[in-house]
């Protein structure tokens, strides 16, 4: 979808090249192409017509940065606003990394998940099967891992097993993470009944257990509600009571991100009854494009702060505005990529050219490493596609492996003295690489040049934010490297690689 | 109207609902105003707000859009109509009902993706194949996650019927063996595989179901007779690739559009009867065993545009 905005913009800003203002009409007609895009990710209508009004107004008249393309320029308005919308998170800075958030979260006093004194009372509710047992247990187990005990609260006495669901998620966080401190559990499963015959009995399950905590000096009380549809009012009413009973700090609302155009409509129906104070989108681990944190985000303002991704109780990371509108744009899955790139490219090998480009220093040999670890992560346009930025420069890029054995051949006639200092060839040293490896001199000079660019772009990345990390590499792009023919996407590569390391090691952590 | 009988019913119990409320019609959205592009636009806004997706809503709206640019659609009733009948084409078609084993247990295999609703479906079908006095058993599949079995047990219980289960942690294909097995040796009529929740995405989970279907297949030739795609109604565009997986690895026969009792139009199932030829067989409307009902497609396609 990025890739097909990103032609769209390109195309509509065409005629506008060379102007230096955005205007209302050209900008307009761009918000048709957002339009869908969004329409397609799933989010909600409502939230979708807001969202481009604020767009709009952000981008006519805007004058565009001298080396962009008016289109890229819009792109790139289009997804900050989207970042900042869905970052905004009331006492936690906007721009604050999953690192940083969680310990905001866990800070003494104003601390979200740490109340003092304690113990901090956290409700979760929403639609059937969103997921609010599971999370329970994740976010049991995220609290655990700080050192807070937990109480789990099975206050869903309606659905069949629900009650021994979550006693079964406490024990297996004590089991997978024992010792530290204690997350137990409280539930009553003789008040269970069918549904409908056991509504308000919650209430009471919710009082003796927070007794109960506190008697046992329990710094966090999860409660575990029934899923309810938002139109039941008799079933909203029960979590009203709650609410009024337990006063809870923090009531979450769980949503399934796979949830379309509804999202508006229940959202706006739980947050109205009770005043959700944070939003935990789960089975982020599908494909979904997950356009309901959009929708959710708008109608509730209320700040998202954890997403799951997966049935595991260790399956929950904090929410990260940038990765949730790169994916809602179709920027891209940057995770997954580099679940891939793993398996081909070793750890260490990539770790050292990229230290090496931070620091300017690559020489032609490590670029023919990555032109082969490139070759040898396979089809290579599915990979690429998934990294953010990447876009349409790439789509009609072909590394072929003809190409690629040319660089080689190249490469290989020079000496370890040119490979480090490449500049040193001069047109007589060219001569002779070329007739060493059967190629053209221009050729030669041609990958020299490329190299070039490729260094000075690498090492200038490395200090750059995501979005500038786009423009960049677009605006090379655009301004036309000289190379080999057909090779022009290669510099690519250079920016995958320092994107990967970031990423790979938030991929650590996840893999903890 | 069929669809909501059971809603109905509900609300008859002295349940208070505001749905109505929330919903307009596409008759009172027509109603009075001329035919011209922007009611066109508004009618297409409603398609969107309802899940169809904006290629399949585009490719309602197409005949429509042509036929009165072509100054052959000229009234906004008739806008109504046309959007009725390609809907009710659309979603119609081929026969819904359940297939039956003609000797031997029919077997029913239930997937889906998490937290979708198909325990619960199985308790519904499982009450329905009972009240036409059949002989049902339950194949308690879902080893993974917590407290399925156990659910699947209590429903078991209340509706009076067996169910065969396994280790928690265990080989799911082992505990459909097990299911498929009894099933024959006691001769039941219907069999109904419980399956636990996968995202299409997983690609070991996803073959795993060939495998359940492989063993069930050599217990009871033929089987499983049914292969029932569980959806969440309130499911947006990500039902499409479900569809298209699910069907992919696991041969799917039919949907279950579970959920559908909530403000969700569940027009999903427009998009993807536009991709493919699965039919949607049942509607869940409830939590309870009786809140289910075949599909209409007649009914649903009223529902869907509010009237
Ligand atoms: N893949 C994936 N599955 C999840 C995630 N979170 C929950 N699930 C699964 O979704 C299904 C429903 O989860 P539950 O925790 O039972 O949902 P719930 O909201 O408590 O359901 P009710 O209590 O019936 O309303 C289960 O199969 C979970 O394992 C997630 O982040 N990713
Ligand atoms: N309102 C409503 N709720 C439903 C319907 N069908 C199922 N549910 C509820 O949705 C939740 C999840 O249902 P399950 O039957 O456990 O879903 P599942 O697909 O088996 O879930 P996993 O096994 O965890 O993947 C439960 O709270 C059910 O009561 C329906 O038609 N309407
Ligand atoms: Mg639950
Ligand atoms: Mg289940």
């Amino acid at each position: 979808m990025f890739e097909r905005l990103n032609d769209t913009f390109s195309g509509l800003f065409r005629k506008l090249s060379g102007k230096s203002t955005l205007t209302e009409s050209n900008v307009r007609e761009a918000m048709a192409e957002v339009r869908t895009a969004l329409l397609e990710a799933d989010v909600s209508l409502e939230a979708v017509d807001a969202f481009c009004q604020a767009v709009v107004a952000d981008a006519v008249g805007r004058e565009v940065t001298k080396s962009l393309q008016p289109g890229q320029e819009m792109i790139g308005i289009v997804y900050d606003r989207l970042v900042a919308m869905l970052g905004e998170a009331p006492a936690i800075p906007q721009d604050a990394s999953p690192e940083e958030a969680a310990k905001a979260m866990m800070a003494e006093g104003p601390g979200i998940l740490a109340v003092s004194p304690g113990p901090t009372v956290v409700m979760m509710c929403g639609l059937q099967g969103s997921g609010k047992t599971t999370t329970c247990g994740k976010l049991a187990a995220w609290l655990k891992k700080r050192g807070r005990s937990v109480m789990l609260v099975a206050a869903d006495l309606q659905r069949p097993a629900a009650v021994e669901q979550l006693q079964i998620v406490a024990e297996t966080v004590e089991r997978d993470m024992p010792g530290g401190a204690a997350v137990v559990f409280y539930g009553e499963p003789e008040k269970s009944a069918e549904y409908g015959k056991a509504v308000g009995v919650a209430v009471g399950v919710c009082q003796r257990a927070l007794a109960a905590a506190r008697a046992k000096g329990i710094d966090t009380v999860i409660l575990d509600t029934a899923g309810r549809l938002h139109v039941n009012d008799e079933l909203m009413g029960e979590l009203q009571q709650v609410r009024r009973a337990l006063n809870p700090h923090q009531i979450f609302l769980v949503v399934d991100a796979m949830t379309g155009q509804d999202a508006v409509r229940s959202a706006r129906a739980f947050h109205q009854k009770l005043e959700v104070d944070g939003i935990i989108l789960t089975k982020f681990d599908s494909d979904t494009r997950g356009g309901a944190a959009m929708s959710v985000k708008t109608v509730t303002g209320a700040p998202i702060r954890f997403i799951g991704v997966g049935e595991r109780l260790d399956a929950l990371e904090e929410f990260h505005a940038p990765r949730i509108a790169s994916r809602i744009l179709g920027m891209g899955d940057v995770v997954s990529l580099v679940e891939k790139a793993r398996e081909q490219v070793s750890e260490q090998e990539a770790a050292e050219i990229e230290a090496k480009m931070a620091r300017g220093e690559m020489t032609m040999e490590d670029f023919l490493k990555q032109l082969r670890s490139l070759r040898r992560m396979g089809p290579l346009k599915s990979l690429l596609g998934l990294l953010p930025g990447v876009g349409s420069a790439l789509k009609d890029v072909h590394i072929d492996d003809k190409q690629l054995d040319r660089v080689e051949g190249i490469v290989n006639s020079m000496t370890p003295a040119e490979r480090r200092k490449p500049g040193s060839i001069d047109f007589s040293r060219r001569k002779r690489i070329a007739g060493g490896a059967g190629a053209r001199p221009e050729e030669v000079g041609g990958l020299v040049k490329q190299f070039d660019a490729v260094s000075t772009l690498s090492s200038r990345l490395a200090n750059m934010s995501a979005l500038q990390k786009v423009k960049a590499v677009k605006e090379m792009g655009a301004s036309g490297v000289g190379g080999l023919p057909g090779m022009g996407g290669l510099n690519l590569r250079s920016k995958g690689s320092t994107h990967m390391q970031s990423i790979k090691s938030r991929f650590k952590k996840r893999r903890k | 109207m069929g669809l909501f009988r059971s809603v109905i019913s509900k609300l008859k119990a002295g349940l208070t609902r505001t749905r109505q409320a929330l919903t307009s019609g596409l008759r009172s959205l027509i109603l009075g105003r001329r035919l011209d592009e922007a009611l066109l636009a508004d009618v297409e806004k409603m398609l969107l707000e309802a899940d169809v997706g904006v290629a399949a809503t585009r490719r309602l709206l197409e005949g429509a859009r042509d036929d009165f640019r072509a100054g052959k659609l000229t009234r906004s009733e008739d806008l109504l109509e046309h959007l009725k009948r390609e809907l009710k084409t659309l979603l119609g078609g081929p026969a819904v009902e359940m297939a039956q084993s003609p000797s031997g247990p029919t077997v029913i295999l239930v997937t889906g993706i998490n937290g979708a609703g198909k325990t619960t479906s199985i308790a519904k079908l499982a009450a329905k194949y009972r009240a036409a006095g059949k002989s049902v058993l339950l194949g308690a599949c879902d080893t993974f996650r917590a407290g399925a079995v156990r659910q699947l047990e209590i429903w078991s219980e209340r509706l009076g019927v067996e169910v065969v289960k396994g280790q928690q942690g265990g080989d799911p294909a082992a505990v459909a063996f097990d299911a498929a097995k009894a099933a024959a040796a006691r001769n039941v009529d219907v069999l109904i595989i419980d399956t636990a929740g996968r995202l299409q995405t997983q690609d070991p989970l996803m073959r795993q179901l060939g495998k359940i279907r492989s063993v069930i297949g050599r217990q009871i030739p033929g089987a499983p007779h049914e292969t029932l795609l569980v959806l969440d109604a309130t499911t947006g565009q990500n039902a499409l690739r479900q569809a298209e997986e699910f069907s992919r690895h696991a041969q799917v026969t039919g949907i279950f559009l579970a959920k559908l009792d909530g403000t969700a139009k569940g027009g999903i199932v427009a998009a993807i009867r536009h991709g493919t030829q699965i039919p949607v067989k049942f509607v869940g409307v409830g939590e309870t065993p009786e809140d289910v009902e075949p599909f209409d497609a007649d009914a649903f396609v009223e529902a869907l545009l509010g009237e």
